[in-house]
């Protein structure tokens, strides 16, 4: 499998050339390109797909089909409570990145392209940051006696967000704003302001020309970022297991709790293609709403565009 | 107010039917101008972005041994720790390692894929774009879980080559959105003008496509390494006692052994990766600046 991946540079060549004369004899697409694409394919099919396809059959219990692994999912008593859980804590972190997204995202759209692209790179600094760098700040922030708590403390209130899950949502929001603030910046840039300035003349008021005229045109957007941040954190392991409590403990924990400790392979298999069903039965609703079909992969463009 | 009006209202604003000068100016002089309580909520924002990551660094050069916050004193204890511990050093070292590995192999098979698929189109080519992307949508805890119990059987848990093949997984598709979108300013003629001028399609490949693609490769990679080198959940699962990255030591040190030394590795490596990652954006605007006059 490695070999084949390392013939990679050797293959990109005839692509090449057949392209100069596939341009020149009309377009059919000549296999070489084709064999351009095995070696990533082989990587991802090895690595990614074969093991997705394996717990998968684990998970049905393979060759005798059953569904009991499945059953005792929704039958089990914790595992459905953990669920809603982690629906509940998805939710109050999408509340809190559109909040803070959806203004943020216009604010973009009106200033000058200076101070657009420092916009821009500020969403993006979560993302450069390390996992570990930032969840440990967040336990620094966090915990009994540090900032927030000192700061609540002037008030008289004692304050600890550590440990609880309101303290994990918070922590998680700073990570997936981007996921909000991309796709709301594309929707936004895209409305016409002079709708806007056209309410005003014709006498309605800031709030109404907003609710009637802006926020429907912008709603697409939201739709897709709303989505794709209560989606990514459905799977969100390290920010829950290190600010959160065993007690209550999101999806991704009861996984690897099932997997590396109890050793349970076909209920950890049946759970995983459980919230993996789940994951991409939201994508693909966002992707055919909002239209924008990787605004995950959209931040890697959108560096590459910054470079050039 | 009927519709007229409103039409007629619509056709006045409309940039072709007036100059467009003056109505620029008017729409900047305040009529339209973002207001104040905007501004503090995206400083807000902003501040929640960029800020509670700074905590690290008052934190790094903490004397004190526990992880209270404000720090304690001032010293270079953490950073001495750091850089004289085995244990972190060989994290490093590993975590190095298995990313410039994984980089590697992600950018080769990645800009392969990416120069293949710009030649096909239609539903098949379609279908395999969105395979090779399906990571970046996959919840990491579902990868992780399901390429530990497969890795476990081909003895590849622990393992050097297992944190390279899964970690070149994840970046493939970083590489595969870059060079694409390199590609797509690319023109298709300059490889026939090769050809015609006599030149094999390795040489094409070497001295057109290459050097004009060059910066997506680039961004790609780096997004590939970055992604490998920061990689904690995976890393997790495929850990062993002899064997593990500086993501997985970071997260022992919070977890298990309560060391501060996480503040000044956390420190470096916000630092460095915030500097790879600055560096051609500044780059980048001053040679546009450059190129304008």
């Amino acid at each position: 499998m490695t070999d084949l991946a390392r013939s990679g540079p050797a293959r990109t060549d005839p692509g090449g050339a057949a392209s100069g004369r596939t341009g020149a004899a009309g377009r059919r697409p000549p296999r070489p390109h084709w064999l351009l694409l095995l070696p990533a394919l082989a990587l991802i099919g090895v690595v990614l797909l074969l093991p997705l396809a394996q717990s998968f059959l684990r998970s049905v219990g393979a060759p005798d089909l059953t569904d009991e692994h499945y059953r005792s999912l929704f039958t089990d008593g914790v595992t459905m409570r953990v669920l809603l859980r982690t629906a509940k804590t998805a939710l109050l972190v999408t509340v809190i990145a559109f909040a803070l997204g959806y203004p943020y995202a216009y604010v973009m759209t009106r200033v000058g392209p200076r101070m657009r692209a420092v916009l821009l790179v500020i969403v993006l600094v979560p993302f450069w940051t390390s996992v570990m760098a930032r969840n440990f700040a967040w336990i620094l922030i966090l915990q009994r006696g540090g900032p927030v708590d000192q700061f609540f403390g002037l008030f008289g209130l004692d304050v600890v967000l550590y440990g609880t899950v309101t303290g994990v949502a918070i922590a998680m929001s700073q990570v997936l704003l981007p996921f909000m603030v991309l796709p709301l910046f594309s929707a936004l840039s895209g409305i016409d302001r002079r709708l806007l300035l056209a309410a005003r003349g014709l006498g309605s008021s800031p709030v109404v020309a907003f609710w009637k005229i802006y926020w429907p045109l912008s709603r697409a957007g939201v739709t897709a970022g709303l989505i794709l941040v209560f989606t990514l954190s459905l799977g969100f392991y390290v920010t829950p297991a290190l600010l959160g409590t065993p007690q209550e403990s999101l999806i991704a924990q009861l996984l690897a709790q099932r997997t590396t400790q109890l050793l349970d392979f076909q209920g950890a298999g049946a759970l995983g293609v459980l919230v993996l069903a789940v994951t991409l039965a939201l994508v693909v609703w966002a992707n055919r709403i909002g239209g924008t079909v990787s605004a995950i992969g959209v931040v890697a463009t959108t560096g590459t565009k910054e470079q050039r | 107010m009927t519709t007229t009006t409103r039409a007629a209202e619509l056709d006045r604003l409309d940039p072709e039917a007036r100059p467009a000068a003056p109505r620029r100016r008017r729409r900047d002089r305040g009529v339209d101008a973002v207001p104040w309580w905007l501004r503090l909520v995206v400083a807000v924002v902003a501040l929640y972005f960029v800020l509670p990551t700074l905590f690290v660094i008052p934190m790094s050069f903490s004397s004190s041994t526990t992880f209270s916050f404000p720090p304690e004193g001032f010293s270079l204890d953490l950073y001495r720790n750091f850089f004289t511990d085995p244990v972190w050093l060989t994290s490093l070292r590993n975590s190095v390692f298995v990313a410039a590995v994984a980089a590697t192999l992600a950018t080769v098979v990645g800009t392969a894929a990416a120069v293949g698929l710009h030649h096909l189109t239609g539903r098949l080519a379609g279908l395999a774009r969105t395979v090779l992307m399906i990571s970046l949508v996959t919840p990491g805890i579902v990868v992780a879980v399901v390429v530990y119990i497969s890795f476990l059987k081909w003895h590849l848990v622990g393992s050097f080559a297992g944190y390279v093949l899964a970690h070149a997984a994840l970046g493939t598709p970083f590489v595969l959105v870059s060079v694409t979108s390199a590609l797509s300013g690319f023109d298709p003629k300059l490889l026939r003008a090769s050809a015609s001028l006599g030149a094999s399609p390795l040489r094409t490949f070497a001295r057109v496509t290459m050097p004009l693609i060059s910066r997506g490769i680039v961004t790609g990679a780096v997004f590939a390494f970055v992604t490998s080198f920061d990689e904690v959940v995976i890393a997790l699962f495929l850990r062993s006692p002899t064997f593990q990255t500086l993501p997985v030591q970071m997260f022992n040190s919070v977890t298990f052994e309560v060391d501060p030394t996480i503040a000044a590795t956390s420190s470096l490596v916000v630092t460095v990766v915030t500097v790879v990652c600055l560096l051609p954006l500044l780059l980048g605007s001053r040679g546009k600046k450059r190129q304008e006059p």
